[in-house]
């Protein structure tokens, strides 16, 4: 039997029914991790010594009927933006290189509850910055599809790392498409639940509001299970929702018969490659001949998400970021003067380029005299976007779209026009910024062999929606795997 | 003729709330404790952490706004205000710009005959900093977060004050508010009321202001009083000399009496608020508002008006007791027990006062219990001791919160109402002061008075004064 083949619930399965032992679950995945690492490079930090040991603990728990969840024994990788304590989490900056978490992310304690192994934490772009995962101080992450190819980003590393088999699942955290992306890269599975369900206690701040943590898995049923297992009303997060039900397996149901689903023109028009345009729109029509009802709608307002979302993630990223001055923790540059210059050079040492793009970009658009023109209309921007997709939920339960303009672009060709990269989040951006639930699942390939990702969106709280619609059409097709996964068997 | 200057002032006003815990974390706020031994990721900022408001904050900072005749701002919300330094671990401070809990109320101030308003512009919600601790002989400096995340309220007012005396006046009215409210205790020595002064001068009659100064580091009354002398005096003669007030923020110097800029308006920092996304507005709705009154305690005048009514006490006696809500509290008290409140209320204006007045000390600092000195009115009520000795006592009871009864007994102080030792005392003097018995008997009473202080010399201060006297006359009118 090939463990790292299975997915986390089936995983799970056989650990509870003592077919595969928690450790041998944790040791076929450090194999796969030796196997694709130097090819793939996933992860920034892999603790095998450490997973070893939890899963024998865990193995004693399950044993004494105290772990009885279905994601018991299963190893996790997680997003090295996710505060775990004793364990480095450098958001893959040079400045947080040192880093040791004296507590443990809220979403990541609710896995550990229910009895996770962490495997490791993964790469990422630097601060989730970027839509590659090319902004890494640690190296850039490969799309196991095709090696010339980057992932996706921010949260590459992790579901380069489901989709090379090197872990069952991870947690990957959105801020503007940051899961929804990679996982279409990377022909996995992946949800960014409604604003507010998860927690964002321990998760290091980029845009804190647009930021969620999420699954990536390797299909609809994993996902499911996982964010049942991460949402949580925490009070220690103020944003956090007390929702009515945390209940989300229960959609695993394939059924769409009278479902509404809402295609909006403006994402499928110029801009958009002709492949993944295709291959999406075979899908919805697998979803119509189940009997779901689709239509198109104008969702014009859409073109302005791009600049509204820049605006506020950015400004808030700049004041996140300001805590990292080499003061408390972290790196600290080695010679200076005064404590000016060492903030300067610390700082100027500490971060790359595309996080001092964006810090500047956010302290600008702050700046007295332009918080009017910049801010305080993203923010009406952002009202407006929330609004249209009210609208679209009045009349549809689910809108579809696709998760990228493109399949992965190849390695170092995004870097160099940042304007081209920000476009790229057209489609995912405006779902942050209205507080969305959005999934994104493999529709297939394109004729370069690289998945194509669908992306389905539901109102607030309606996850359940989303998840029974991307179910549905699961079932009509079989999971892919890279090449480079099925050549390492 | 010379020109004359009206001087115009407004201040901002840091109050630090007297909640247990800190504003957005459960650190507590107690004061002291070994450095960064109050701390959490929160008020440390750490990565990954989140404030939670503390619920405390936001009652006492409405039942401040009520007291002051403020508008509580029924939706508000925090903002971050950015700017770095070390002692502020984020490197932004959570703070209240764009819908501050209150705005447009006013307090009224008597200074002399002058009855006037004080308006106050807006008054908001704040942590505080961390503080820097600099090792001079490592030539380091060293951070302690214990102070970070204490909450504060900034109350700003309207530039209405026109002297130091208004000034003060001001600030001991919003003291004696905020005391009485249990918001906070309000001393300035310790820091937990701070005042900056911003002022201007400009000459009578005009409309336009003057260019102000913002003066910080002012930690007494006094200290105020004298800076708020020293820049109007800076601001007339750069003036006079036909200069320009510069716009800066200036450090007082209260042993040097002078001040020095710290940085000019050029040099402001933008400090690019924005709406604080970890934090969900606040809204207070009309219920919460109408709580927080009804729990409003009975603020000072409803007190002074109470004292007078109730124990009978003089105007002048309650306005000083009741200026404290510390020395109200220990008055009301000791009354309760020994139900004599003039006596209570003698023991606090005459000597309460002037001890605190010889050891510089404010109303706040009164250390000592309202049972001990009940007790000691008990001891000269029932003759125990007298007044002489229960003025000694009573300063063992403000210094060391002694037990009155105890301690009479241990020291042998109690009045000697033994008649047969008075009389053998009293014979003895009469028999050494010949003179003074006979100038007493030629008709001159006041040797009388001579006698009457032998006898308590001899009696080592513990006789009963009046049963002296009258034993006295008696023994003279026989002898």
């Amino acid at each position: 039997m090939d463990i790292t083949s299975l997915t986390a619930v089936e995983l799970g399965k056989k650990i509870k029914a003592k077919e595969i032992s928690v450790v041998d679950a944790v040791k076929a995945s450090i194999v796969q991790i030796e196997k694709m690492e130097k090819d793939v490079h996933s992860f920034v930090t892999i603790d095998k010594e450490g997973a070893l040991k939890r899963a024998e603990e865990v193995q004693k728990l399950i044993d004494h009927g105290t772990l009885t969840g279905p994601l018991a024994g299963v190893p996790v990788a997680i997003k090295d933006n996710m505060c775990t304590k004793d364990m480095l989490t450098t958001c893959s900056s040079k400045i947080l290189g040192n880093f040791k978490p004296t507590f443990t992310a809220e979403a990541v304690l609710n896995l550990e509850r229910a009895g996770a192994v962490i495997i490791g934490k993964t790469n990422m772009d630097e601060f989730a910055m970027g839509s590659t995962t090319e902004t890494s101080y640690y190296g850039e992450t490969k799309n196991p599809w095709n090696l010339n190819h980057v992932p996706g980003g921010s949260s590459g590393g992790s579901c380069a790392a489901v989709a090379a088999e090197e872990c069952p699942y991870a947690l990957g955290s959105d801020t503007g498409g940051s899961i929804r992306q990679p996982s279409s890269f990377c022909g996995v599975v992946g949800i960014k639940p409604t604003y507010g369900t998860v927690s964002r206690y321990g998760l290091i701040a980029y845009g804190s509001s647009l930021d969620q943590i999420g699954p990536i898995a390797k299909d609809v049923a994993d996902c499911a299970t996982i964010l049942e297992a991460i949402a949580s009303h925490d009070p220690k997060d103020s944003t956090s929702i007390a929702r009515e039900k945390y209940d989300f397996t229960s959609a695993l149901v394939e059924d769409v018969e009278g479902m509404k689903i809402g295609i909006p023109k403006d994402y499928f028009g110029d801009g958009l490659d002709k492949e993944v345009k295709e291959k999406i729109l075979e899908a919805v029509k697998v979803l119509e001949e189940k009997g779901a009802i689709v239509e198109e709608f104008d969702l014009s307002l859409v073109q302005y998400a791009i600049p509204a979302y820049y605006v506020i993630a950015s400004a808030e990223a700049s004041s996140n970021l300001s805590r990292f001055d080499g003061v408390k923790y972290g790196y600290r540059t080695q010679e200076y003067e005064g404590l000016h210059n060492m903030y300067k050079k610390t700082r100027s040492e500490g971060f790359g380029a595309e996080v001092k793009r964006r810090i500047m970009l956010g302290s600008f658009v702050l700046s007295s005299g332009y918080y009017d023109a910049y801010y305080l209309k993203a923010l009406r921007t952002k009202a407006l976007i929330k609004q249209a997709f009210d609208n679209a939920f009045a009349k549809y339960d689910v809108i579809i779209a696709p998760a990228s303009p493109t399949t992965a672009p190849e390695l170092g060709k995004s870097l160099s026009d940042p304007l081209k990269m920000y476009l790229g989040d057209i489609y995912t951006i405006s779902v942050n910024l209205a507080g969305l639930p959005g999934i994104s699942i493999p529709v297939g390939t394109d004729s370069k062999g690289l998945p194509v990702g669908m992306q389905i969106i539901g109102n607030c709280f309606e996850e359940n929606k989303i998840i029974r619609v991307a179910y549905t059409f699961e079932q009509t097709r079989t999971y892919e795997r890279p090449e480079l996964v099925k050549e390492g068997r | 003729m010379a020109k004359q200057y009206e001087t115009v002032i407004g201040l901002e006003v840091h109050v630090e709330l007297a909640t247990k815990t800190k504003i957005f974390c459960s650190c507590s706020t107690e004061f002291g404790g070994a450095p960064n031994t109050h701390t959490c990721p929160v008020c440390t900022g750490m990565p990954g952490s989140l404030p939670v408001l503390n619920k405390q904050v936001v009652e006492y900072a409405m039942a401040i706004g009520l007291a002051t005749n403020c508008d509580i701002t029924q939706v508000c919300k925090f903002d971050r205000k950015n700017y770095f330094y070390p002692d502020n671990p984020q490197n932004y401070q959570i703070s209240q710009l764009y819908l501050p809990i209150a705005r447009n109320g006013y307090v009224e101030i008597e200074v002399g005959d002058l009855k006037k308003k004080v308006r106050i512009h807006e008054m908001h919600m704040e942590e505080d900093a961390g503080k820097l601790v600099h090792d001079e002989w490592d030539d380091t400096s060293l951070v302690d977060y214990n102070r970070s995340g204490v909450p504060l309220v900034e109350i700003v007012s309207e530039p209405d004050m026109r002297s130091a005396d208004e000034v003060i006046a001001y600030l001991e009215k919003l003291r004696t508010i905020i005391q009485y409210l249990g918001a906070s205790d309000c001393k300035l020595q310790e820091g937990s009321m701070r005042a900056d002064v911003n002022l201007s001068v400009r000459e009578v009659g005009t409309e336009k202001f003057g260019i102000r100064t913002e003066m910080k580091n002012l930690n007494s009354f006094k200290a105020i009083a004298r800076a708020i002398e020293g820049e109007r005096e800076r601001q007339i003669e750069l003036l006079e000399e036909g200069k320009e007030v510069i716009q800066e923020t200036r450090r007082w110097d209260d042993n040097k009496e002078s001040s020095y800029a710290m940085r000019s308006k050029e040099d402001a920092q933008d400090y690019r608020y924005f709406p604080e996304p970890d934090l969900v507005p606040i809204v207070i709705s009309d219920e919460w508002i109408a709580k927080i009154k009804a729990q409003q305690p009975e603020l000072r005048t409803e007190k002074l008006e109470r004292y007078k009514k109730e124990f009978d006490i003089p105007q002048y006696d309650a306005e000083i007791i009741t200026n404290s809500k510390h020395m109200a509290d220990i008055f009301e008290a000791t009354t309760a027990i020994c139900k004599k409140p003039k006596k209570v209320s003698n023991w606090l204006m005459v000597e309460t006062l002037r001890l605190l007045k010889d050891h510089d000390m404010e109303p706040e600092d009164i250390k000592f219990s309202p049972e001990n000195l009940a007790k000691l009115i008990g001891l000269t009520e029932a003759g125990t001791v007298n007044s002489s000795v229960a003025k000694e006592v009573f300063e063992k009871i403000f210094a060391e919160d002694i037990d009155p009864e105890k301690y009479v007994e241990e020291h042998g102080l109690k009045t000697v109402n033994d008649e047969g030792a008075l009389i053998e005392v009293l014979e003895k003097v009469i028999a050494d002061h010949p003179q003074a018995v006979a100038d007493y008997k030629g008709g001159k009473e006041k040797a009388l008075g001579a006698l009457v202080g032998q006898t308590m010399k001899a009696m080592k201060g513990k006789a009963n004064p009046g049963m002296v006297n009258q034993k006295l006359k008696e023994m003279l009118k026989e002898c």
